[in-house]
């Protein structure tokens, strides 16, 4: 019965959308991947995926606190994602350590930490949907959440996307023009910690960093153009969100999973067909037979 | 007592200490340039002279001394446009997907109002900048696709559009086609005419005597300052590079 409905790609797509959970899965998650698509491009341009990773990880006790005590999760994810970055930059000037290793111990720290309170705090914690994502059992108190932070985060990017191009590009510059450069890098961060909050949900704790960081890298081998690769980014990964949820539902798989391999898929395509940056070169090919 | 008037200077800096998490890179620096003046910044690799820049863009914080510019404050004078930091080609990220345009618009930034919107004005003076440099051709060319010499005007094309009363140039001539460095001789001399204060790092000590009223030779500290001709010795040359005779580092006759 379900596989004569694969043969027709119209029921294909819309025999899931007669569910109201796959309706309201469809529209956050790609609300989410918006979002993280939008601060990808910055991520990817600065080198800060090891600090989305630790960031994203960081949360994690956050969000069991704020479950305990019963208030807002994105308000714990968030003191604890920042607190985390807080951490990291005081041990890396305090010491000699070397910033990687600190990022690296800091977020395992918070992470165990995370997991040992699961453990001890009883309460009704999945900590199945915490660490994978849930997108198709959100609740309504989170929809709100997940709509109120995202419209926070485009609305910060979105005024400040040219500083901080410029901050990822040519800090100096910025600092010489009298641009104050303390502020935008705690912007890009605080707009960090937020993005991996309202990522958590879609695909979940451990694969969130892949939300922030595949999609610019993918928009990254495909344009030289600042914009556009913005535009690609959020696009590919809104496209990924959606293919994500569809083959899970179909085939019955885990749908943050599928969603991370969706960006990952896309990724591999840019990787060899791009015109310029591609493996095979696809615009020398075609130049060469004309 | 004979009173200083700091509003002379264009860049006077007194004492600067600088240190990275306690280790120092420069200490009891002094700097005094007036409007008009190139001033070469000699040292070997890690005496400094980047840690210089950085403390005069205020890129970095200085933990003692003070820097005047104009007479202000170096707040003041980051508000006011006064400072342009042309980087090495190395200082920067040469695959980030960014035309030549967009570059040279990031000089007017300091200028615009939140949002970074372009007005009429700072379209002129980008184009204006493009002109001089001449990458009028170049206009949305992606700065990975640009030579080395074509990426370095670009950066100064940047602090020409800033309208930047003091220049401040990491190796403007190292890594550049002979096209380039002709041009920006030139440029040189236009600045100094039209009062700009320059001060450029260099490895070649050709091009020392050839534009610098001033040198200001360090090692951690200054070694020697003032008019080229009294101070670009052969002996100072040797203190500020370790002991290494001028013969050996540039050859005889340079």
């Amino acid at each position: 019965m379900e596989l004569c409905s694969f043969l027709t790609l119209d029921s294909f797509i819309t025999d899931p959308l007669t569910h109201g959970f796959m309706r309201k899965a469809l529209l956050m998650s790609s609300l989410v991947a918006a979002v993280c698509g939008f601060l990808s491009s910055y991520l990817t341009l600065k080198g800060w995926a090891l600090m989305g990773d630790a960031v994203s990880h960081s949360v994690m006790p956050g969000v069991v606190v704020a479950y305990a005590l019963g208030l807002p999760f994105s308000l714990g994810a968030f003191i604890f994602g920042v607190g985390s970055v807080a951490l990291i930059g005081f041990i890396k000037q305090k010491s000699r350590v070397k910033e990687d290793t600190v990022i690296g111990l800091v977020f395992t720290g918070f992470f165990a930490l995370g997991i040992v309170l699961v453990s001890k705090i009883k309460s009704n914690i999945d900590l199945h949907s915490i660490l994978f994502g849930s997108p198709l059992g959100i609740s309504l108190s989170d929809v709100k959440q997940t709509i109120f932070i995202s419209l926070l985060v485009v609305i910060l990017l979105s005024i400040f996307r040219k500083d901080l191009m410029l901050y990822c590009f040519d800090p100096r510059h910025a600092k010489t023009v009298g641009i104050n450069v303390f502020f935008l890098h705690y912007l890009l961060l605080t707009c960090l910690s937020l993005a991996a909050v309202v990522g958590l949900q879609s695909v979940g704790i451990i694969l969130v960093v892949a939300m922030l960081i595949t999609p610019g890298a993918t928009a990254y081998l495909l344009t030289d153009k600042f914009d556009n690769m913005t535009l690609i980014s959020v696009l590919s990964a809104i496209i990924s969100s959606l293919i994500g949820i569809y083959v899970s539902f179909w085939f019955d798989l885990e749908t943050g999973g599928s969603i991370v391999l969706a960006q990952t898929f896309i990724f591999l395509f840019a990787f060899l067909f791009a015109p310029r940056y591609g493996i095979f070169k696809l615009r020398k090919l075609f130049a060469s037979y004309k | 007592m004979e009173s200083i008037n700091y509003q002379n200077f264009r860049i006077d800096a007194e004492n600067i200490c600088v240190d990275y998490n306690g280790k120092v890179a420069l200490y009891d620096a002094n700097l005094r340039l007036k409007p008009g003046q190139i001033c070469g910044l000699v040292g070997m690799n890690g005496a400094g002279k980047t840690t210089f820049f950085n403390a005069l863009t205020g890129f970095v914080n200085i933990s003692k001394g003070k820097i005047r510019i104009n007479g202000e404050s170096l707040r003041s004078a980051q508000k006011d446009q006064t400072i342009a930091y042309v980087p090495q080609n190395e200082g920067i990220d040469s695959q980030f997907p960014i035309s030549v345009w967009d570059v040279v618009m990031m000089g007017r930034y300091g200028s615009m109002n939140i949002f970074r919107c372009p007005r009429e004005s700072d379209v002129q003076a980008v184009k204006d900048a493009i002109e001089r440099v001449d990458l009028a051709d170049h206009l949305s060319t992606p700065i990975g696709n640009l030579s080395g010499g074509q990426r370095k005007r670009t950066f100064l094309a940047r602090a020409i559009a800033q309208r930047a009363s003091i220049l401040l140039l990491d190796e403007p001539f190292s890594g550049v086609d002979i096209r380039t460095e002709k041009l920006i001789s030139e440029l040189f001399i236009q600045f100094k005419n039209e009062g700009k204060t320059i001060l450029l790092s260099t490895h070649d000590m050709i091009h020392v005597r050839e534009f610098c009223d001033l040198v200001l030779l360090i090692n951690k500290t200054v070694v020697a300052y003032g008019e080229t001709s009294e101070v670009f010795t052969p002996e100072n040359i040797t203190t500020t590079f370790g002991g290494i005779s001028p013969d050996f580092l540039f050859g005889p006759e340079s």
